[in-house]
C-alpha cells in the first residue's frame, strides 16, 4: 500500500509541475488555447454533476439536490460565495432530518 | 492581461473569495480523512495523501478504488489519471502566474482546481497570483488539518452527508462554474460534459467520469476551430474577442 501511495504522490506532483513548466507555445496554437480555455467548464461541470446526483458508481437522486437548487437561486441572486456554498449545506442537512 | 498592481479593494475581494474557497474545500478534508480511514488506509498514508498528493479527486478516487476491493496499484493509476487534469491547468496557469525557479515548483504543490479557478479569471498577473497563492495556501492547510481531524476520528465523524457537506462541494464546483457561463458554447459544453459525466457513472471506476467529460472539451474545441475557419475574414474578428 505504501509504494501506491508513494508512487501516486509523486507521479500527481510532475504532472503538476509539467503542466506549469512546458513551453507557452504549447498554447499559442488557437485550437489548444480553445481546448485549455473548454477543459476547466467540462470538468468543473461534469464535479458538479457527479458530486450532486451520484454516489460510487450509482446515479442517486437524494438531499444533494436541494441543496444545489438553493445554490442555483443564490447564484442567480449575486450572492457571495460562502453564502451561496454554507446555504447548500444547510439545505441539503436541514432535508435530511425532515 | 496587465501588470497594473491591484487596489487595496481588489485586494481584500480577491483574499476574501481564495480565504471562503479554502474553509469550503477544507472542510470537505474531514471526509477525505474518514473516507481514507475505512477504505482500508492507515492514518499515516492518509495524511501523508493530503500533504503530499494533495489533489481532492485524485486522493477520493485512490481510497474509492482501494475500498471497492481493487489493487492498490491501479488505484495509484486511477488517481494519475485524475492528475493528468492538473497538467492542463498548469499549462493554463503558466503564463498567468510567469513564475520561474522555486515560486514554480512551490506552486505546482497547489495547483488544484481551486487555485486555478480563484485564479484564471482575473485580468492582472498580481491578481491571478493573489488569488492562486492564497486560495492554494488556505486549500493546503485547511485540508490537511481537516483530514488528520477525520481520519483520528474515524468513522464516528466520517459520514459528510452530516451537515450536508456533500452538497456543499457540489454548490463550491457550481459557484466556480458559474462566471465561466456566459458564453453559449460553455453552456453547451458544460451540460454536454455533466451529461457524458453521468452516462458514464455506473459503468466506470469513480472519477473516470469526470475525466471522460474532459473529452467533451477537446471535441468542441477541435469542432468549433474548424467550423470557425469556414467563413474565411471572420476567423481574426472572433479570436480577437477571444478574451
Amino acid at each position: 500500500m505504501w509504494t501506491a501511495v508513494l508512487l501516486a504522490c509523486v507521479g500527481c506532483y510532475a504532472l503538476k509541475l509539467a503542466g506549469l513548466s512546458l513551453p507557452e507555445r504549447v498554447l499559442s496554437h488557437p485550437t489548444v488555447e480553445r481546448v485549455a480555455d473548454l477543459i476547466p467548464v467540462a470538468l468543473l461541470a461534469a464535479l458538479v454533476a457527479v458530486q450532486v446526483f451520484s454516489s460510487g458508481t450509482a446515479l442517486a437522486l437524494d438531499a444533494r439536490v436541494l441543496g444545489v437548487a438553493f445554490a442555483v437561486v443564490a447564484l442567480l441572486l449575486r450572492m457571495p460565495f460562502l453564502v451561496v456554498v454554507v446555504g447548500a449545506a444547510l439545505v441539503a442537512g436541514l432535508a435530511r432530518l425532515v | 492581461m496587465s501588470d497594473a498592481a491591484l487596489s487595496p479593494g481588489e485586494r481584500s475581494g480577491i483574499v476574501r473569495d481564495s480565504l471562503a474557497v479554502g474553509v469550503a474545500t477544507g472542510a470537505y478534508g474531514i471526509g477525505f480523512g474518514a473516507v481514507s480511514v475505512a477504505s482500508g488506509l492507515s492514518v499515516a498514508q492518509t495524511c501523508v495523501l493530503s500533504l503530499l498528493m494533495f489533489t481532492g479527486a485524485s486522493q477520493f478516487a485512490l481510497a474509492g478504488v482501494v475500498a471497492a476491493g481493487g489493487a492498490p496499484m491501479s488505484g495509484a493509476a486511477t488517481a494519475l489519471l485524475l492528475g493528468t487534469r492538473n497538467t492542463l491547468y498548469g499549462l493554463r496557469m503558466a503564463p498567468l502566474l510567469q513564475w520561474r525557479g522555486w515560486r514554480r515548483f512551490a506552486a505546482a504543490h497547489v495547483l488544484i482546481d481551486e487555485s486555478t479557478a480563484m485564479a484564471v479569471n482575473r485580468d492582472s498577473t498580481a491578481g491571478a497570483r493573489l488569488g492562486f497563492a492564497t486560495t492554494g495556501i488556505a486549500v493546503f492547510v485547511l485540508w490537511n488539518l481537516a483530514t488528520a481531524v477525520g481520519a483520528v476520528a474515524g468513522e464516528a465523524v466520517g459520514d459528510p452527508r452530516t451537515f450536508g457537506l456533500d452538497a456543499a462541494v457540489g454548490a463550491a464546483f457550481l459557484a466556480l462554474l458559474w462566471p465561466r457561463l456566459e458564453a453559449r458554447r460553455n453552456v453547451v459544453v458544460a451540460v454536454a460534459a455533466a451529461a457524458v459525466a453521468l452516462a458514464m457513472v455506473p459503468v466506470s471506476a469513480p472519477g473516470v467520469p469526470v475525466l471522460a467529460a474532459g473529452g467533451v472539451a477537446l471535441l468542441v474545441g477541435v469542432l468549433a476551430g474548424r467550423r470557425r475557419a469556414a467563413p474565411a475574414g471572420r476567423t481574426a474578428d472572433a479570436d480577437g474577442g477571444h478574451r
